[in-house]
């Protein structure tokens, strides 16, 4: 593992177009440049089960989807991964792949250990036993650093802030930008402002404001726009939405399949099945600590889902009785 | 924005206008006051505290003392007693910063002090080779501190206080009960009693002056040439101008004659004074413009989170540990300079207590997360101004402790107030 190997900014790797949303857009969401095509617009609560599938194909991106596992390396790959907490097993054998350009959502209840396989996958945790395929290459990860380097990034649950400092701060923590010995606080303070008004984040007065000045939503969306910053393969969200309003999630969704379209990785974790329906290209379902079902959200309905979320079966998917 | 956007996107247009409203509005001193007293009221009183207590205290001491307090005798004598405080506190304030304390740094910088009289006096050593091995001592108590709460996870506390009794006992066997190790060496002794030749010490003065004015004002200049967040320029002036002031009128003050004989001068600012200055700005530096300082800053605020954002929070623990250690063997070898020698008990007593104090006072929170390292020099002037003033009056013993105690104690009080303050006002 070449943990040295950290990379630089998006903006100083490809020069000006390589900020992820391009030129600060000055309107809300319908303006923001879609690489993949015409502005989506979500459905809203309880349409989104009957429409996802003809979206999709309407869309033209089924032809891209592969049987699981096959033509396309998973960026993501594990198997069989354990993890237990002293005499809790938390995860049991769990297998996950998350592929380049898809969004796959991971959806299980409270406690079904969705936010311990994020840690594992970001380096927080290691895993007791399994397989960690990164691009098709084993790979061990040490700490966050090492899941950087390898391009990862995570917006955790629990947000990871520094309440103390700025939001220019929070945004380079750990990959500050430097000048000789010090830092470049003008070139930092440059991109992160291009970077959250590509974000489309209002109301925030100054991105020299301390974190613990903004509100939860804006927290989150610092959050957020701490790691798409980066030019990263695999963008994992836990419960990004939880703290937003209305605008906001959507926006949040637009970023995760802009990323997506971009050709990263996504893994989005949810507790909401319309937004799982509107923006995933799989969805994964984990009950108590098991992967129950991996499939694509064109073949499963919303009912499907929910009977696997909540009781690890739906007739032919899900745990073998 | 231009006027002839469609129906509709108007109002979008007008949000995003709020994006980052106050980073391109054009601050103007008012704005600049307003903000800013909005931040006290918020609880972040930056360095408001120690400079009325400063003030306050000049005040009181000269009425009580009108012909002592302010002579240019007593004067230099401030400066010099402030230096070992001023020194160990600003090496606390790294500690502090973690949300950590290290109740070993006055001793520390005891036994550091001993080791260094007793290469010289007893080994016959040059005075490089004391002063090196009495730093390499700090270093290595930082280093066992900070492994035991870094790796091993003992609350600092704890460490440091076995570390307290542990070094004293270590001391007390280098110099032996009752002893006394002289400190001759003209190096060594020139730090806190021989003073910079006066024209030394106004070019130094107008140096520093004209280079914190000029790193200002380039500072502002590239904020603005790059429309980045800025202060207004009359404030940038008005703040370089204050520190002119104060540097030029403390030099002034220093390069009068203090000899109690009109046959002889004696004045000029004392060579300890430079030291401090250097490691002021070093230290500011390292806290304010570099990776190493905005992580230790991360790591105290939040320790977690910076270790999500691959911050090697164990290597930052143990160095702040070693940072406090060196600094207490460099104020212990000025206190040993100002003394003119060592004592089995050099660095116990009240020494903590004041450095802390003055980190305290200066700003530094002990929560971790919030300070400067110019907090250590505000607060240790403040510190020394109450030993030295309570000094002139007489005070008994049992007064002082009790005094000194107190005043910790409010600082920390105003500490913990600002901090609730400011969780209850959401900063
Ligand atoms: N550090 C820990 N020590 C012990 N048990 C833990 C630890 N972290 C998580 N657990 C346990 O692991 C299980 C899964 O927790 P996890 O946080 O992964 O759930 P989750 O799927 O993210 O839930 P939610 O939807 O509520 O966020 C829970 O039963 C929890 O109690
Ligand atoms: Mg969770």
């Amino acid at each position: 593992m070449n943990a040295g190997d950290a990379r630089e900014p998006a903006a100083r790797a490809a020069g000006p177009r390589a900020l992820p949303y391009g030129p600060a857009a000055p309107s809300g969401p319908a303006d923001p440049p879609f690489p993949g095509g015409a502005a989506r617009v979500y459905r809203p609560a309880n349409a989104a089960d009957t429409l996802t599938a003809h979206d999709r194909s309407a869309r033209g991106d089924a032809a891209r989807w592969e049987p699981l596992g096959m033509a396309v390396t998973p960026v993501l790959d594990l198997r069989g991964i354990d993890k237990s907490f002293g005499s809790v097993k938390v995860l049991h054998d769990i297998a996950f792949s998350a592929y380049p350009g898809e969004v796959t959502a991971l959806v299980g209840d409270n406690g079904a250990g969705k936010t311990t396989l994020v840690k594992c996958i970001g380096g927080i945790h290691s895993p007791d036993a399994g397989e960690y395929r990164f691009e098709g290459r084993p790979v061990r990860l040490g700490s966050p650093r090492d899941a950087a380097a390898l391009g990862i990034e995570v917006v955790h649950q629990d947000l990871a802030l520094c309440e103390n400092l700025d939001i220019v701060q929070n945004l380079f923590l750990g990959r500050e930008q430097r000048r000789g010995i010090a830092l470049d606080e003008s070139g930092m303070e440059e991109l992160a402002r291009r970077t959250l008004s590509g974000l489309s984040v209002r109301t925030m007065g100054s991105v020299r404001q301390k974190i613990s000045t903004l509100s939860g939503g804006q927290r989150q969306t610092v959050a957020i726009a701490r790691a798409v910053l980066w030019d990263s393969k695999l963008v994992v969200l836990d419960e990004p939405a939880a703290a937003l309003g209305v605008a906001q999630t959507q926006q949040v969704l637009e970023i995760v399949r802009r990323l997506a379209d971009k050709g990263l990785a996504v893994v989005l974790i949810s507790h909401n099945m319309n937004d799982v329906f509107a923006v995933s290209d799989r969805i994964a379902a984990l009950y108590l600590g098991r992967m129950v079902a991996q499939v694509r959200t064109a073949d499963v309905t919303h009912r499907q889902v929910v009977e696997l979320i909540t009781s690890g079966v739906s007739g032919d998917l899900g745990l073998r009785r | 924005m231009s006027t002839d956007l469609p129906e509709g996107k108007e109002t979008a247009v007008k949000l995003a206008d709020s994006d980052f409203a106050a980073d391109r509005r054009e601050h103007d001193v008012r704005s600049a006051l307003l903000d800013y007293w909005g931040r006290i009221r918020a609880g972040e009183l930056g360095a408001l505290p120690a400079i009325l207590g400063l003030a306050a205290l000049i005040v009181l001491f000269f009425a009580l003392r009108p012909n002592t307090f302010l002579s240019n005798q007593n004067i230099a004598n401030l400066c010099t007693q402030a230096l070992p405080i001023v020194i160990l506190a600003m090496g606390l304030v790294f500690v502090l910063l973690l949300g950590e304390i290290d109740l070993s740094a006055g001793v520390a910088s005891g036994v550091c002090a001993a080791v260094m009289a007793k290469l010289i006096a007893d080994s016959g050593q040059p005075w490089y080779v004391a002063v090196i091995s009495a730093l390499a001592v700090g270093v290595v108590i930082g280093t066992a501190i900070g492994w035991l709460v870094a790796v091993v996870r003992i609350p600092s506390f704890v460490v440091s206080l076995a570390f307290f009794l542990g070094i004293q006992g270590i001391t007390l066997r280098l110099i032996g009960d009752g002893g006394t190790v002289p400190v001759r060496d003209d190096f060594i002794v020139a730090l806190a009693n021989k003073n910079m030749p006066v024209w030394l010490g106004w070019t130094l003065a107008a140096v520093c002056a004209v280079g914190y004015a000029a790193t200002q004002l380039l500072r502002w200049r590239r904020q603005q040439a790059r429309n980045l967040h800025s202060r207004p320029v009359e404030l940038v002036v008005a703040q370089s101008v204050v520190v002119a002031g104060a540097l030029l009128l403390g030099t002034y003050l220093l390069s009068q004659d203090r000899a109690a004989s009109p046959l002889i001068f004696l004045g000029g600012v004392p060579w300890g004074v430079p030291l401090v200055g250097v490691l002021l700005i070093v230290c500011t530096f390292v806290l304010a413009r570099t990776p190493y300082g905005r992580h230790i800053y991360a790591v105290g605020g939040n320790a977690e989170a910076a270790r999500r954002a691959g911050i090697n929070v164990t290597r930052i623990r143990i160095s702040v540990f070693i940072i406090a250690s060196g600094f207490a063997a460099v104020s212990g070898i000025v206190a040993a300079s100002r003394l003119n020698s060592v004592t089995p008990d050099a660095g116990g007593g009240n020494t903590l207590l004041y450095a802390v104090g003055a980190a305290v006072i200066g700003g530094t929170s002990l929560f971790g997360g919030r300070g400067k390292a110019r907090d250590a020099v505000l607060g240790g002037l403040v510190i020394a101004i109450i030993d030295n003033g309570l000094g002139l009056l007489g005070t008994k013993a049992y007064l002082s402790f009790l005094i000194t105690g107190i005043v910790l104690l409010f600082a920390a009080s105003i500490d913990a107030l600002a901090r609730r303050r400011r969780s209850n006002t959401g900063r």
